[in-house]
């Protein structure tokens, strides 16, 4: 089995907002949700880059580790899901997540945020695959249907990469190779406690 | 009609000019100016972490909070979450648990000396019953709801299942979340009701050196007090400043965001809960030496009188002035002579 992982070339990204957009539009994600943001850093300064962010599915997710009702599993494909049957919408894993990516559907005073809502790798739920009951709460399924990511697969410039750990660190590698710089693969040590040696 | 006046192809021509002579210059311009390395000045993941602590961008969403791009302080507070606070949660009231069946078994039930009297004087009025009983039941669910965040997955998931434990886990959420209230009111009026009996006075001293007269095993050692011991004087300060820090504290996470950012909601959660889980085990021994510990206090909150006997062990000085005031204001001339 595949380690599935995110990669954003933050040389390549030109802040377009595809992935932002190619994702809400995929699940049917609520108003004020955004499981993926494009954040951009030095903005209108020299070196400014974006970068495409969205939960990273982390190596021992710290979200996994401080649920106080454990609602989160890991796929076989190490993908980071969660239950939303679960869920109290307590808010720790949003403090817990280096990434900010945990969302809610409201504002969330007094404990009433609703159920948490994040990047599913477009593996959605623990519900059956492709039904609708899975839809609803998790958005598509694409990986039962043998598809990636949208957001990735829509970058117009192919900045962020979706799939195998491995593979996508190798595409990696061979663009920083081949054209002499890369700003490195951002939040990999963070995430999954390794980053691409180049 | 004249279309081809020349004064009206002036503009263009020298908009056209400047922009062909811009096409040519202002690359080789731009090139001189940032070298031929593209990345020479761009952000460097690794060095905002190490010069900022945090990622930090702008997003063009309406949520600010995803304008943080990593903040890996998340990790200390998973490391806290999961690591720091059970033990120091379990320490403290196991700990606490232990003491007091070891004190049990050394000093067993703290009986009144002199037994009881029969006579009884008001030791606490029903307002102050009132505010303390609030407090008291308020804390209670709160302390359960509250452990339940630490414990429950830990020791009630198991027993009734995921499902359930969820039902059960948004329920007492939403317990801790209003109920609160009652606890943060209660603090208040615990504060103005009994402030001025709980400042330091000259019976301190003393009270402390003897240790309040608790491991005296005879039961002899009686320290004066007013109406607060020192050892209720400190359950007293423990309630007011932990209740407050727990308030404001609480405040922040009842309204995420509203006054904190991320790293600030980690703060007061490490405040709330360590706080949170000391005055757990504070208030079991209040509970302890309340009901089970000592024959007659928990009379004084539950009727709100006392036997005068007891009063007078505990609280010498404050029965003394109780007696003075109650005594009737009999000019001593008034009173009948003694017969010679």
């Amino acid at each position: 089995m595949a380690r599935m992982k995110f990669l954003c070339d933050a040389d390549r990204c030109i802040e377009c907002n595809a992935c932002v957009t190619a994702c809400k539009n995929e699940h049917d994600v609520p108003w004020g949700i955004n499981r993926r943001r494009v954040v951009t850093i030095n903005d209108g300064k020299p070196g400014e880059r974006s970068v495409s962010m969205a939960c990273m599915h982390c190596t021992d997710a710290p979200c996994a580790a401080v649920c106080p009702v454990d609602c989160f599993y890991t796929t076989a494909d190490a993908v980071v899901l969660h239950s939303k049957d679960l869920c109290i919408g307590c808010g720790y894993c949003f403090y817990a997540c280096p990434f900010g990516a945990p969302q809610y559907p409201r504002v969330g005073n007094f404990g009433s945020r609703g159920k948490m809502d994040k990047c599913t790798f477009c593996a959605a739920g623990p519900e059956p695959d492709s039904t609708e009951a899975e839809y609803a709460k998790y958005g598509a399924n694409r990986l039962a249907e043998g598809k990636l990511p949208l957001c990735a697969e829509m970058c117009s410039t192919k900045s962020l990469l979706a799939g195998d750990g491995e593979i996508i660190a190798a595409i990696y590698k061979e663009r920083v190779t081949q054209r002499g710089y890369g700003s490195g693969a951002w939040g990999w040590q963070t995430a999954y406690r390794e980053t691409v040696a180049i | 009609m004249q279309v081809w006046n020349l004064g009206r192809l002036v503009a263009p021509a020298v908009a056209m000019f400047i922009l062909a002579f811009g096409l040519l210059i202002l690359p080789s311009g731009a090139q001189e100016a940032s070298g031929s390395n593209p990345t020479a000045q761009a952000v460097n993941e690794q060095q905002l972490l190490d010069e900022l602590n945090k990622i930090q961008g702008r997003v063009s969403i309406p949520d600010g909070k995803a304008a943080t791009l990593q903040q890996p302080q998340g990790r200390d507070y998973r490391g806290f979450h999961e690591g720091a606070l059970p033990w120091i949660g379990g320490i403290a009231i196991l700990g606490m648990l232990l003491l007091l069946a070891l004190f049990y078994f050394f000093r067993g039930r703290i009986r009144t000396l002199a037994g009881e009297s029969g006579i009884r004087i008001l030791r606490f009025n029903a307002i102050e019953r009132l505010a303390h009983w609030t407090t008291a039941a308020a804390f209670i669910v709160l302390a359960i709801t509250g452990l339940n965040f630490i414990f429950g997955k830990r020791l009630l998931m198991p027993l009734i299942g995921p499902e359930a434990f969820s039902t059960w886990s948004v329920w007492a959420k939403y317990a801790h979340d209003f109920v609160a209230w009652a606890f943060m009111l209660g603090v208040l009026v615990i504060l103005v009701a009994w402030v001025w009996d709980n400042l330091p006075d000259r019976y301190d001293a003393n009270w402390l050196k003897t240790g309040g007269g608790m491991f005296d095993k005879s039961n002899r050692t009686h320290p004066p007090a007013a109406r607060f011991n020192t050892g209720q004087k400190l359950i007293f300060w423990a309630v007011v400043l932990g209740g407050i820090a727990l308030s404001a504290t609480g405040i922040l996470m009842l309204f995420p965001f509203s006054f904190a950012d991320v790293n600030g909601m980690q703060m007061a959660q490490y405040v709330h809960a360590t706080v949170g889980v000391l005055m757990i085990a504070v208030i079991i021994a209040h509970i302890y030496i309340g009901t089970l510990g000592m024959e007659g206090a928990y009379d004084a909150m539950g009727s709100g009188t006392v036997d005068l006997n007891w009063a007078k062990e505990h609280h010498s000085v404050w029965v003394a002035k109780e007696q003075a005031k109650a005594e009737p204001k009999v000019p001593p001339r008034a009173r009948p002579e003694p017969a010679e």
